[in-house]
């Protein structure tokens, strides 16, 4: 399988979950299933599916301290030891893990390797490449946010942080938009940045040869996933505006579980609502787990004290190795001639045995 | 080397952009000759009781699989998933971002897009998914999922003996995906079939038995001290005196065999033979094992088990002659296995006492539980309390940089230590660039048990980026000793010197400290440890 049979494969797959609640709202009115059974049921899946899946890693154990030390181990008091990136206890882990998560730090040390046929033999360096460090976190954070200012459809009292949200996202365009006459509201910050992360996270993914041989359908599929709901959503609120009173008395009530079905939600909404359930549907099935395995990487969430504090295997087993006892048998004579101590004399006398 | 193997104008033509249209999975392994080992001798496997015994070629086409290997592998499989997270989330979370694809020196060296870290992992993935997830046993191919089949197997084993299990690229991995743990956990599967290769199988039956891989009985072990004893004493007039197997001393000094039989790594060995002869007076009581007397184990690079079967040795040991702490010589791997498995394979070692230098008082307290000391946490002690009296000008005719070892970078941390004493022995250090030493620091190529003969292309082509910057400053810096603290490297990377920066020569630490360390009554140093002329002396007499 090559790399366009993966993109169109994931691209197909996309296009067909876009169309179903398409037809099936907008040409068979299946308004409850979509709007309610759907989204209700995608809840479900994510949570089951994650709990089972980290249930499913927590049982195997971590036998062994297998951190990365990625700096200065902690031995003699006048050298100074890397706290973050070589952690003694708990502490050390825990910021480490925080920095981790929070800004991807491991990511960040990213170089590109350029290799050169120069004069004289090969040359290989290591250029500066934080595109993909930067991608990923714009990316993350977007989603975020857009996540958090959701929240305005879906509690009835609109909480104050997400009202900041809002007008910071929207702020920052400075008065660029909106452009007057067009009737279009003030454009998200995030919405954009969104959307061009994802573009670069596609894009680079054909255009470096490498990621392009090492990529799967499972890698373009959620990135197209991801794109329908950004796109689905940006065209919901720049182009095809949808009844938004509607859309929140819909999400209110889904969140109450007091489900409803409100008519006069454009078809768009659908499609969006569709999308985003795939999504959290699709995640405890697929590598977007990395958002709770990253928490239980023992290379990371470990410290590196096994010398200092016994660490336990719980399935550790007695082996059988080869003792002192069976070594000095097999070698007992020549120990003797070449004065080598032994701890037991040889049963006959020593000139009997064998002689080199 | 090998002739076939083809000269560096040659191999360093590098592709490193992957066919565009086939993918990998259509693409069968071609299992080459000088990138692959050979395979396990049947005797050395049964030796040590593995399974599936029997001579096998890889460049056969028939590997003389044993009829079930099919569910011997899934059971190994689904056996190790439950007991290790690692493998478990490492087959789950990867998002193929590509971060550590242009880390591994394999692949920097090679081109082969299979060496790609992610891609290795990828093999095993792929299988893992048919056998063990819905998505894959449903969606096949497009779920990235396939069948163990013989060619897959084979491609497995051709990838997991040319990766060293140096943690390069989990060190770039946003969600510290280690390809060493892969890479162990895949051996032990191919290891279940008698799947191993030569280099690795006769070390481990030799290191079971004599206790050490070369299969060195111990009157030999202890003629070659003895032999190193006559040449100190030439070179100094010092005449020292090592004990071995002698209960009471209150430290074991266990060191890779390495260090005992092949140059460069003797003159480290006799580097620490000065140094304990130099602190016996100051109350240094140590002693050598011949019984333990490999440090490096190379039990690790088949399974945690055998692993853990050679490790044992050591606490054995260190109990029956009743010494209270362990010291361990400069090796790589070996401290891999005492900082992050020793304890908990074989511990608790609680008939030895927290380790204490008796030079200069100080407590080991990052060593407490283990009770084992690396050699240059050790002398660096020493060093910084004023304890050794040292001429660095007698490392005058050395311009030194120092190679970080995988293992003691990756999976221990030690960086400071040995930096310190070499700049207290020598005059001239020039660090390599940042991206290549320290954590970032590259493999030597040959770890991990790689280090035979008939993988010497894939050895040379493993070390390029280490050579590369190793050249860098042998031609900014005239650079031309490359210091290291491992048994490997000082066994592999003299070759690799060769082959890439012919004018650069290899040494332990501790072969620097014994040219530096200054003996009371000791006669005038007209030569090093290796009998070439110190800096000035070169027209001096007895060169």
């Amino acid at each position: 399988m090559n790399f366009i049979v993966s993109i169109l494969f994931s691209f197909f797959a996309v296009i067909v979950l876009v169309l179903i609640p398409w037809i099936g709202v907008g040409a068979l009115n299946l308004r409850v299933l979509f709007g309610i059974i759907v989204p209700y049921a995608a809840m479900a899946t994510f949570l089951v599916g994650i709990v089972v899946k980290v249930i499913g890693w927590a049982r195997s154990p971590s036998p062994f301290r297998i951190p990365t030390t990625a700096g200065q181990q902690w031995s003699l008091p006048w050298i100074k030891h890397s706290r973050l990136d070589n952690p003694k206890g708990t502490g050390g882990v825990v910021v480490r893990m925080i920095f981790e998560v929070l800004t991807f730090r491991s990511l960040f040390r990213n170089t590109r390797l350029e290799y050169r046929g120069v004069e004289g033999g090969p040359r290989v360096d290591y250029e500066w490449e934080k595109w993909l460090w930067l991608a990923a976190l714009v990316f993350h954070y977007s989603f975020f946010v857009i996540f958090l200012r959701h929240f305005r459809l879906f509690v009835q009292q609109v909480p104050g942080f997400v009202q900041i949200l809002n007008s910071l996202d929207g702020f920052m365009q400075m008065g660029v938009l909106p452009i007057p006459g067009l009737n279009i509201p003030e454009v998200y910050l995030t919405d954009m940045l969104l959307m061009l992360a994802l573009t670069y996270l596609f894009v680079r993914r054909i255009y470096i040869p490498q990621i392009r041989y090492l990529s799967l359908p499972a890698d373009y599929f959620p990135l197209f996933l991801l794109l329908s709901l950004g796109f689905t959503g940006i065209l919901m609120r720049y182009f095809f505006r949808v009844d938004i009173t509607a859309v929140k008395e819909l999400a209110v009530g889904l969140f109450k579980f007091h489900p409803k079905s409100p008519e006069g939600i454009g078809v768009i909404f659908y499609i969006h609502l569709f999308m985003i359930s795939i999504l959290i549907a699709y995640f405890p099935f697929s590598k977007l787990v990395h958002f709770a395995g990253i928490f239980l990487s023992p290379t990371r969430n470990l410290s590196n004290n096994s010398r200092m504090k016994r660490h336990i295997n719980p399935w550790n087993y007695p082996v059988k190795y080869h003792t002192y006892e069976e070594y000095e048998d097999d070698f007992r004579e020549k120990m003797i001639e070449a004065g080598l101590p032994v701890d037991k004399q040889p049963v006959t006398p020593a000139e009997t045995g064998e002689k080199e | 080397m090998a002739d076939t193997t083809p000269k560096p104008e040659e191999l360093s033509k590098i592709n490193h952009t992957p066919p565009l249209m086939k993918g990998w999975m259509d693409t069968p392994v071609d299992i080459k000759k000088g990138i692959a080992c050979y395979g396990a001798k049947g005797k050395d496997l049964a030796a040590v009781g593995f399974p599936n015994a029997r001579d096998w070629d890889p460049l056969e086409e028939d590997w003389k699989l044993p009829e079930n290997w099919q569910d011997i592998v899934h059971e190994g499989f689904k056996d190790r998933l439950g007991k290790f997270r690692s493998l478990k989330l490492f087959m789950d979370i990867c998002v193929r971002c590509g971060a550590c694809a242009d880390k591994c020196h394999f692949f920097i060296g090679s081109g082969d897009p299979k060496n790609m870290p992610v891609m290795r992992a990828e093999l095993i993935r792929s299988v893992y998914r048919k056998k063990f997830t819905t998505g894959g046993k449903l969606l096949g191919k497009l779920a990235g999922a396939r069948d163990l089949t013989e060619d897959v197997l084979k491609e497995w084993w051709y990838y997991l003996y040319q990766c060293t299990e140096c943690r390069r690229c989990s060190l770039f991995c946003p969600y510290g995906i280690d390809t060493a743990e892969v890479t162990m956990m895949g051996r032990e599967l191919t290891n279940l079939l008698g799947l191993n290769t030569g280099w690795i199988s006769a070390p481990v039956a030799n290191c079971n038995r004599t206790g050490n891989h070369l299969g060195i009985q111990p009157h030999a072990f202890k003629d070659m001290l003895e032999f190193f004893v006559d040449e100190i004493e030439e070179v100094s007039g010092i005449k020292v005196e090592p004990s071995f197997n002698r209960k009471g001393a209150e430290i074991l000094f266990i060191t890779p065999s390495g260090d005992v039989f092949a140059d460069p790594g003797t003159y480290t060995c006799m580097g620490y033979l000065m140094l304990f002869h130099y602190l016996q007076s100051m109350g240094l009581d140590i002693t050598w094992s011949t019984y333990a007397s490999e440090g490096g184990n190379f039990g690790y690079f088949t399974s945690h088990e055998m692993a853990k079967r050679l490790n044992a040795k050591m606490y054995a040991e260190a109990k029956r002659l009743g010494v209270k702490w362990i010291l361990g010589g400069e090796c790589g791997h070996m401290w891999r296995v005492l900082n992050q498995y020793m304890d908990t394979w074989n511990g608790p070692a609680d008939f030895l006492e927290e380790p204490v230098s008796p030079i200069t008082g100080t407590k080991f307290e990052n060593a407490k539980s283990t009770k084992m000391v690396h050699i240059m946490e050790f002398t660096a002690d020493l060093i910084k309390n004023n304890k050794l009296k040292l001429d660095p000008s007698r490392n005058d005719h050395h311009r030194v940089t120092f190679h970080d070892s995988c293992n003691t970078a990756r999976g221990m941390g030690i960086l400071e230590e040995p930096r310190y004493v070499i700049n207290s022995v020598c005059n001239n250090f020039y660090e390599m660039p940042p991206e290549t030493i320290r954590e970032q620091t590259f493999c030597c190529g040959s770890g991990a048990g790689l280090n035979a003969g008939e993988d010497m292309e894939l050895r040379m082509r493993g070390g390029l980026p280490r050579a590369n910057a190793v050249k860098h400053v042998h031609e900014k810096h005239d650079v031309n000793m490359l210091a290291c603290i491992c048994a490997i490297d000082r066994a592999v990377l003299p070759t690799l010197m060769e082959y890439w920066v012919p004018e650069v020569g290899v040494t332990g630490v501790h072969e620097l400290v014994g040219n530096a360390l200054v003996f009371e009554g000791e006669n005038e140093r007209t030569t090093d440890l290796r009998g070439e002329p110190l800096a000035g002396m070169e027209d001096a007499e007895n060169v």
